[in-house]
């Protein structure tokens, strides 16, 4: 691919003087003015130069491992990276060029496979990283190319579906479809060898987090080119308008087939790293929560961002892992919840009187009404805290907790969706004041019903944080708003 | 000789016969008008010549070649370019990158330099807001984009659709005469329009059509006069 030659020394303008400039400041200024709209962290982070943040970004992210065990390596770090991957590359077709692909999963997975396959005992093939990796990701290339030649005239829902189709198709493949064979059926490919570099093995959670970290680094690196040159904007017009792009003279098959490759090969190199780091392939790998997961982070990161995949991937990888219930230290869900609810409020209240009215209202009330109930009731706040943990010994005197909570947690729970959902009606102060009594209810339930089964818990929670966000941002944490044109 | 025939075309929707045995040429840097009222088949006959639908029957020539069964690409390349009913830029896209665009067929790089050059001088106002999102410009601004992106192209033949669409009866004139600008830099035009008066004023030659058949044609001036046009399209 090209790169698109650089339009640089754009020429003065001809007979700049004569000509009447109408309006230039209005706009200009109007475009400083929306910056200076934004928030202080943004702005801090903007004013800092560019390869400076780029530098403090990698430096941390590779000094990582020198803090994290490595069990909260594996958990945090690696699948952040992993799934910041795997946007990366759905970005590539559903937020450069617009093709809506919810067959994706199928390239992570057959990446997995094909390197299971290349590097198992299962056909006593032991290949190298080096050979197997780019070999996987041709492959993976190529199977977009077989993917995208009969789709590249659909457009929208029936791209969607036949992609969707396409990801069914291949689990349903190495699951049923060849028993015993190729894939290893629902047993899937076990005793897969560590990636092996020139002898070199990798063996630790750490070293395997390194080698994804700069797999990461040479991936947004080279989409950040990719973006920047004729083949990147050529997208962009493919997404806005295709019609457009068309009679512009784009290759418009072409393009929307590239998109898949790229997209597809991305999706390959990460499954090989999935398949290597945990040593074996199984079908369930690859179902349709995960693209489920990767599409939230791409959609909460911004569609056509980069680093937004980044963000994406770590702030739903992270909060996922919080809230799971395998996580050895549950109570730091508990940190993420509340920490969760003063977000919003600090965030969603103006003015500044009225945050503090709110979250000191709520302090006092928990106070007051537990000491009340206490005082009718001592069995009612005899409960002890799930998952204790730091916060469980202000939650205990501030929350009630009843011993046998019973059926009441459960008409809390079903109370708060009721009450959450009058306090989108109600405007100004009263929504401050009514808020203090809910946010009382939400720690109400999530002490006596969530904390207790995290199961349910994490994709409650999960789905509420997100609706939440899409609420506030609907372009995503880093995407830049549609402009329509008129 | 004429750059661009089409000869005894029949283009279809489906079932739905829409340009019947049409037949129009376009002479090098010539101005031709394309006038018809609404669903008349202007568009689709624009549609025709780019080859976003093909022809049933009869042949597109360009440039002395049969093109009738080349992809749109090709015939951009070979010096089409148009810009499109409702002008269609890329609203999120700054004006230089939709400029860059428009010369996506144009790879090296020296030559597409001068096509900038060449569209700042006619529109000294993209240069001015080279960096502003095409989105953000008004009605008539976006007209001037959606016209420097077909001509960073170089086309030896622009077709229009619809220019005066959406526009105030000042910038319709201002954008009739960024046309004949256009045009007496040597680039052969097809200019679609309702607005009729206005198109054949500053035309070579005019064709007039209803429900997908040639009813008139001729030069400018006499289709001025024609009893029957003035009647059905000049309301006079
Ligand atoms: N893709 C399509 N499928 C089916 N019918 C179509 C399609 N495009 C256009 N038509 C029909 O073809 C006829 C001619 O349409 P066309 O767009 O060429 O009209 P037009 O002369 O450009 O009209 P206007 O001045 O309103 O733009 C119309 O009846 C229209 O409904
Ligand atoms: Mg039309």
């Amino acid at each position: 691919m090209e790169h698109g030659g650089e339009i640089s020394p754009v020429p003065a303008t001809p007979g700049d003087a004569a000509h009447t400039r109408i309006g230039v400041d209005d706009w200009v200024a109007e475009a400083e003015e929306r910056q200076r709209g934004r928030g202080p962290l943004v702005r801090t982070v903007a004013a800092i130069p560019r390869p400076i943040q780029i530098v403090v970004f990698i430096a941390v992210l590779s000094l990582l491992p020198f803090v994290f065990s490595e069990g909260n390596l594996f958990r945090y770090g690696l699948f952040t990276l992993i799934y910041a991957l795997l946007a990366l590359g759905l970005n590539v077709s559903v937020g450069f060029a617009g093709l809506l692909d919810l067959g994706f999963i199928a390239f992570y997975g057959f990446g997995a496979y094909a390197y299971a396959i290349l590097a198992s005992p299962k056909y006593g093939i032991h290949w190298q990283a080096e050979i197997a990796i780019p070999v996987v990701m041709v492959g993976a290339a190529f199977l977009g190319l077989l993917l995208g030649l009969p789709s590249r005239r659909l457009l929208g829902d029936y791209l969607a579906i036949v992609t969707l189709f396409f990801g069914q198709a291949f689990v349903v493949f190495v699951n049923a479809a060849n028993p015993k064979g190729l894939t290893g059926g629902a047993n899937g490919i076990a005793n897969v060898d560590p990636l092996n570099f020139f002898g070199f093995k990798l063996t630790t959670t750490r070293h395997y987090y390194w080698f994804t970290l700069i797999a990461f680094l040479l991936v947004i690196g080279a989409l950040y080119f990719i973006s920047e040159s004729r083949t990147g904007r050529a997208w962009r017009s493919l997404r806005e308008d295709p019609l457009a792009a068309e009679v512009m003279g784009m290759p418009v098959n072409r393009l929307k087939i590239m998109a898949f490759m790229f997209g597809a090969a991305i999706a390959g190199l990460t499954g090989t790293i999935f398949a290597a780091n945990q040593t074996g392939v199984f079908p369930g790998d690859f179902d349709i929560s995960i693209l489920i997961t990767i599409y939230a982070v791409m959609i909460l990161g911004g569609l056509g961002s980069l680093i937004g995949m980044f963000i994406g991937a770590a702030v739903i990888n992270v909060s996922y892992e919080l809230l799971s219930g395998s996580n050895p230290n549950p109570s730091l869900g508990r940190w993420l919840f509340y920490l969760a609810l003063i977000t919003v409020v600090i965030a969603r209240i103006r003015p500044w009187i009225r945050v503090a009215v709110v979250l000191a209202g709520t302090v006092a009330f928990g106070f007051a009404v537990h000491a009340i109930v206490h005082a009718l009731e001592p069995s009612a706040t005899s409960g002890a805290v799930t998952n204790g943990g730091s916060l469980s010994g202000v939650m205990s005197h501030w929350t009630v907790i009843p011993a046998h909570s019973g059926a009441s947690a459960k008409y809390a729970y079903v109370g708060l969706v009721a009450a959450v959902l009058v306090l989108t009606l109600i405007k100004g102060w009263w929504r401050a004041i009514a808020l203090i009594p809910v946010l009382y209810l939400a720690s109400f339930v999530w002490e006596n019903l969530l904390s207790e089964q995290p199961a349910v818990t994490r994709l409650i929670v999960f789905g509420a944080m997100l609706i939440a966000l899409m609420a506030a941002r609907p372009q995503g944490l880093l995407g830049t708003s549609r402009v329509e044109i008129a | 000789m004429s750059l661009l025939r089409l000869a005894g075309v029949n283009t279809y929707y489906g079932e739905i016969h829409i340009l019947q045995n049409l037949t129009l040429d376009v002479g090098e840097g010539e101005l031709v008008s394309l006038l018809g009222g609404n669903a008349s088949g202007k568009s689709t006959t624009l549609k025709t010549i780019l080859g976003l639908v093909r022809p049933r029957t009869g042949a597109v020539e360009f440039a002395g070649e049969d093109v009738t069964q080349r992809a749109t690409s090709y015939r951009i390349a070979r010096g089409i370019a148009i810009v499109p009913e409702n002008r269609r830029l890329f609203a999120p896209m700054t004006v230089l990158e939709n400029l860059e665009m428009g010369a996506y067929l144009n790879r090296d790089g020296k030559g597409r330099k001068e096509d900038f050059e060449r569209v700042y001088t006619l529109f000294p106002f993209l240069h001015e807001r080279r960096h502003q999102l095409a989105g953000t410009l008004s009605g008539g601004e976006q007209q001037m984009v959606a016209m420097g992106r077909a001509l960073m192209s170089h086309p030896k033949l622009l077709l229009m659709d619809e220019p005066s669409m959406g526009l105030a009866p000042i910038l319709v004139e201002r954008s009739f005469e960024i046309i004949q600008q256009v045009h007496q830099a040597g680039v052969a035009m097809l200019v679609v329009e309702q607005n009729a008066n206005m198109a054949l004023s500053i035309a070579d030659r005019g064709y007039v059509l209803a429900t997908g058949r040639l009813v008139l044609e001729g030069p400018a001036k006499q289709l001025l006069e024609d009893e029957g046009l003035r009647k059905a399209y000049l309301g006079r």
